[in-house]
């Protein structure tokens, strides 16, 4: 699990294009969208994207995703749960 | 009434050089477009973390823009229309969006990429910015069209739909890529002429 959260937290610097964040500036439990790392409504669905790519899970309503990308340690829950790939 | 308008700055970035007003104002040589464009980010100090995220043609007309426009804070400045235009649209992106999409086994588009598969984005990233709510139109030409700009920019001057206008050209293909953004208004240095467009073009 610690690993996984390494792993997303590196990719969403990445893929997000997140210049000057660095993996030491995200806690485990920080928001990801408003007072967060600040995150807008394109991120979310690149997140989403991320999840069927990466991880083989498709998100049927979007609006789990609300709940799923509250933090990185919610999205590891959720990917060791749910994950194929 | 013509000799009323005048061009009060322009900027040009090529070649990994920025000029502003005629001067060379940054250089970086021998790098890609993104990390020179990140260059003169950090050069002139700004901070807008919303630029990293932007596709190239977006990253290099708000880099032009935001050097011309810098301090145009009264409520009067800010009814500035944009006026832009190039020659390969968005084509730029519409290719990496393309290749995302090409594979049927790997099909997974990039929503931050597609967003940028339209040239006139642009021109919503500097509105956004510079807090403008005003007329804009992006025209695609074969080549920098000094007459177009000029007529278009007179006219929505002419008939208060803005107090100043950006105009210009920002191209943006593989490798390739020009801006060259002016700011028509009612005081500068410069007459506001189809000539003087076009000799400010091609001192670049």
């Amino acid at each position: 699990m610690t690993e996984l959260k390494l792993e997303l937290k590196e990719k969403i610097i990445e893929q997000l294009n997140l210049e000057d964040v660095s993996v030491d500036d995200i806690a485990d439990q920080d928001p990801l969208f408003g007072e967060g790392l600040g995150l807008d409504s394109i991120d979310a669905l690149e997140l989403i994207v991320m999840l069927d790519k990466d991880y083989g899970i498709k998100l049927a309503d979007p609006k789990e995703g609300r709940k799923i990308f509250e933090s990185v340690e919610t999205m590891a829950t959720y990917i060791t749960e749910n994950r194929s790939a | 009434m013509i000799n009323d308008l005048f061009i009060t700055g322009h900027c040009h970035i090529r070649d990994n050089t920025v000029f502003l007003n005629g001067a060379v104002v940054h250089e970086q040589k021998g790098t890609d477009f993104p990390t020179f464009a990140k260059s003169v980010y950090q050069k002139f100090g700004i901070d807008y973390s919303k630029f990293f995220k932007m596709d190239n043609l977006s990253k290099l007309a708000f880099l032009a823009a935001d050097l011309l426009l810098k301090g145009n804070n009264s409520k009067e400045e800010r009814n500035i229309a944009l006026v832009l235009s190039n020659r390969t649209s968005s084509l730029d992106t519409d290719r990496r969006h393309q290749e995302s999409i090409t594979n049927k086994d790997s099909y997974f588009p990039s929503p931050a990429v597609f967003v940028y598969t339209l040239p006139n984005i642009c021109m919503g990233e500097i509105s956004i910015r510079h807090q403008l709510h005003s007329e804009n139109a992006f025209f695609i030409f074969e080549k920098f069209n000094a007459e177009y700009l000029h007529t278009y920019a007179e006219s929505l001057i002419l008939d208060k739909k803005a107090e100043q206008v950006l105009c210009g050209w920002i191209d943006v293909d593989n490798e390739k890529y020009e801006a060259f953004l002016y700011v028509v208004g009612k005081s500068g240095t410069f007459t506001h002429s189809i000539a003087q467009i076009t000799r400010l073009y091609q001192n670049k």
